[in-house]
């Protein structure tokens, strides 16, 4: 590509420049205006940047005016350690930890569905399809990027939570099945050649079957009993952890997947072909080498993908259910949740604002700790991105 | 030609604002804002002269905007507060009410769903959660799924104080941003249960008999249905006869305006 297009820029560049009759010597009064247009361009573009640093600093004060009355009028003892959320209540209540742990429990189901996922179809993107058929499936996968988001919670609340409703248990099976299948078969290859290789030579083969059979008839005997039981449950309401989980998982994905297949490329072709000289296998190459080298780039993908999820509020406004309870055990992901995200969009309406009650402030107390978690989350990113790029020598 | 287009311009702005001298500022409660709306909108049209704006920043700043003489029309959901009351009286404001239309609120449920009646105790005991499965009133044994309206909106509030009894709806409940994802809900969760405006009721989810009365605009009208409320517009005093805010807030006894109310989903006070 690269070379090819150096030289269309040649041609095109080349004759007008012979054929014009400036000389090559400025005299002095040019030479001055250029200066000061240099000059002019860079301090416009310096305001623009400064301009777009300074919009932070702005959101964080004003943001933070607005929270600590909040804190100032309650105290921080309720709102951090009281499940119990009635803020038209009379007496109100602004117990926000069921919302804080409905934020965190969506999150790590997204990441859960995200991570594995995206993380495998970068692996595949940059090391294993070849490149055309790369240059077809990064674009499709990005274009998951640019569906708005209201249209993600349409297809939770109209779609998927009447699916999960009458076919709860079946969907649930179905999925399990889908993501331990490929799982078992790598589990019962690897075993029965570890068998195998224990048994004197004479006996190997047929050892390797056997081994095989026997641990494949366990590994489908625990798959259909897994199965079974996730199929006999019912899911009562579609809209809960589950559904929005699942669905932050897919909009997070076109993130993980772009920058952790930014990190394997970075990883390099030289360090790629060092290993197959070693004469490791692809596989090996790509467990062993690849994946180790750009680790903390997957590592900063990740990230990247836990903020797109926790910062998402159409999706879990419209299909996570809004109840703000810690679900029964707290891991059961099929009981409606409420997060900090929706709380702020769906009770900003009405919340008071010309008497600066604390029902308008608890919000801003919730804007403010998202707020300072993704800063946090943002600042570690970037250490981890930065740290990357010194191992690889770049 | 440019000259021509911009004095044209400039002329239709004057005129503009010489013909529209007169406003009725209009602030308060979301449930009455699409009353106000669409009233607004068939009297600028019947008169030109008068231009009507609408703002819905909930009851409480309603009557606030009308007691700071901020507007011209409070329009509330619930009848004012003594304390509002007292506020208005030292200020020289005297508020004088106006029944623009009543509101029902259906309890909804599934249509699969074979009960068909419920007393106003079962409903609050199942929004405490104190009833959790339907076989507890007489249905199948499945677990309620539990749907209300956030706790910003006016259907909510209402809800609130004619069903609850000043106590709190139960945790496990979920919350909803509109009337009509009420409805999708409910329709499409066989065990929901929920409730939206009277205007929202239709084939695809089933209203409920409270204290076997079913909502409608009749048993609306006659008291006879338990979950149901007037709605309000206050003026300072009663407007000077034949003034634009006189003609205003008697649209409604109007056989328009009665159409008007009808048509967004709300009960006319009086049947024509």
């Amino acid at each position: 590509m690269l070379p090819h297009s150096k030289i269309k820029i040649q041609n095109s560049m080349t004759p007008p420049l012979q054929s014009s009759k400036r000389s090559l010597v400025m005299n002095a009064s040019t030479s001055r205006l250029r200066r000061l247009g240099g000059l002019l361009g860079q301090g416009f573009l310096f305001s623009v940047t400064s301009l777009s640093t300074l919009t932070v600093f702005f959101i964080f004060y004003f943001i933070a005016k607005d929270a600590f009355p909040f804190f100032k009028l309650e105290g921080f003892r309720e709102f951090f350690t009281s499940t119990r959320w009635y803020p038209s209540g009379d007496p109100a209540e602004f117990g926000t930890m069921a919302i804080f742990f409905g934020t965190g429990i969506v999150t790590l189901g997204a990441v859960a569905v995200s991570v594995p996922l995206g993380v495998s179809a970068a692996v595949c993107l940059s090391d294993v399809l070849p490149f055309n058929a790369r240059q077809i499936v990064k674009p499709v996968i990005e274009i998951l990027a640019a569906i708005p988001s209201v249209a993600y919670g349409f297809f939770a609340l109209v779609v998927f939570a009447p699916l999960l409703q009458n076919h709860g248990g079946a969907v649930l099976a179905a999925g399990a099945c889908l993501m331990m299948a490929p799982l078992l078969v790598l589990l019962v290859v690897v075993a029965s050649d570890l068998i195998a290789d224990r048994c004197s030579d004479l006996m190997r083969r047929k050892a390797r079957w056997v081994a095989g059979l026997v641990l494949g008839a366990a590994a489908f005997t625990l798959m259909t009993y897994i199965g079974r039981q996730l199929g006999a449950i019912e899911i009562a309401s579609g809209a809960n952890a589950l559904n929005v989980s699942i669905i932050l998982g897919i909009m997070a994905l076109p993130t993980v997947v772009s920058v952790s297949e930014d990190a394997l490329q970075a990883a390099g072709r030289d360090l790629r072909e060092g290993s197959y000289a070693l004469g490791a296998t692809r596989a090996e190459t790509i467990l062993k080498t690849v994946i180790p080298a750009s680790l903390s780039g997957i590592l900063a993908a990740v990230i990247l993908g836990v903020m797109r999820a926790i910062g998402e509020t159409m999706v879990v406004w419209m299909a996570s259910g809004n109840a703000a309870r810690i679900p029964g055990p707290w891991y059961n992901v099929l009981e409606p949740v409420r997060t900090l995200t929706a709380t702020i969009a769906g009770d900003m309406g009405e919340a008071d604002h010309v008497t600066g009650s604390s029902r308008f402030h608890v919000l801003f107390a919730m804007a403010f700790c998202l707020l300072a978690f993704s800063f946090v989350m943002n600042l570690v990113s970037e250490g981890i991105v930065r740290r990357s790029r010194k191992k690889l020598g770049k | 030609m440019k000259k021509a287009v911009l004095s044209t311009i400039l002329m239709a702005v004057v005129a503009l604002t010489v013909v529209a001298e007169e406003t009725i500022v209009l602030d308060g409660s979301t449930t009455v804002g699409p009353i106000a709306k669409a009233f607004a909108e068939y009297f600028m049209a019947m008169h030109s002269d008068v231009n009507v704006t609408v703002s819905e920043s909930g009851s409480g700043n309603g009557a606030k905007s009308l007691i700071n003489g901020t507007c011209d029309v409070a329009n509330m959901s619930r009848p004012m507060k003594s304390s509002e009351f007292s506020a208005a009286a030292e200020k020289g404001i005297q508020p004088v009410a106006h029944v623009v239309a009543l509101d029902g609120l259906p309890i909804l449920v599934h249509p699969g769903n074979p009960v068909s009646e419920l007393t106003l105790e079962q409903v609050r005991d199942i929004y405490l959660g104190n009833i959790s499965n339907w076989k507890q009133v007489g249905g199948p044994d499945k677990k309620i799924v539990v749907i209300s309206r956030d706790t910003n909106s006016g259907t909510y509030e209402t809800f609130e104080k004619m069903v609850m009894a000043k106590k709190k709806i139960c945790e496990k409940a979920e919350y909803v941003g509109s009337n009509g994802a009420i409805r999708q809900r409910v329709q499409s969760t066989p065990a929901a249960i929920g409730y939206a405006g009277l205007g929202f009721v239709d084939k695809t989810v089933k209203a409920l008999k409270i204290n076997g009365v079913y909502p409608s605009g009749a048993t609306v009208q006659t008291g006879e249905y338990p979950i149901a409320r007037p709605l309000f517009m206050y003026t300072n005093g009663y407007p000077k006869l034949g003034s634009p805010v006189h003609r205003f807030v008697t649209i409604h006894l109007s056989e328009d305006g009665q159409e008007i109310v009808e048509e967004i989903g709300f009960v006319p006070v009086t049947a024509y």
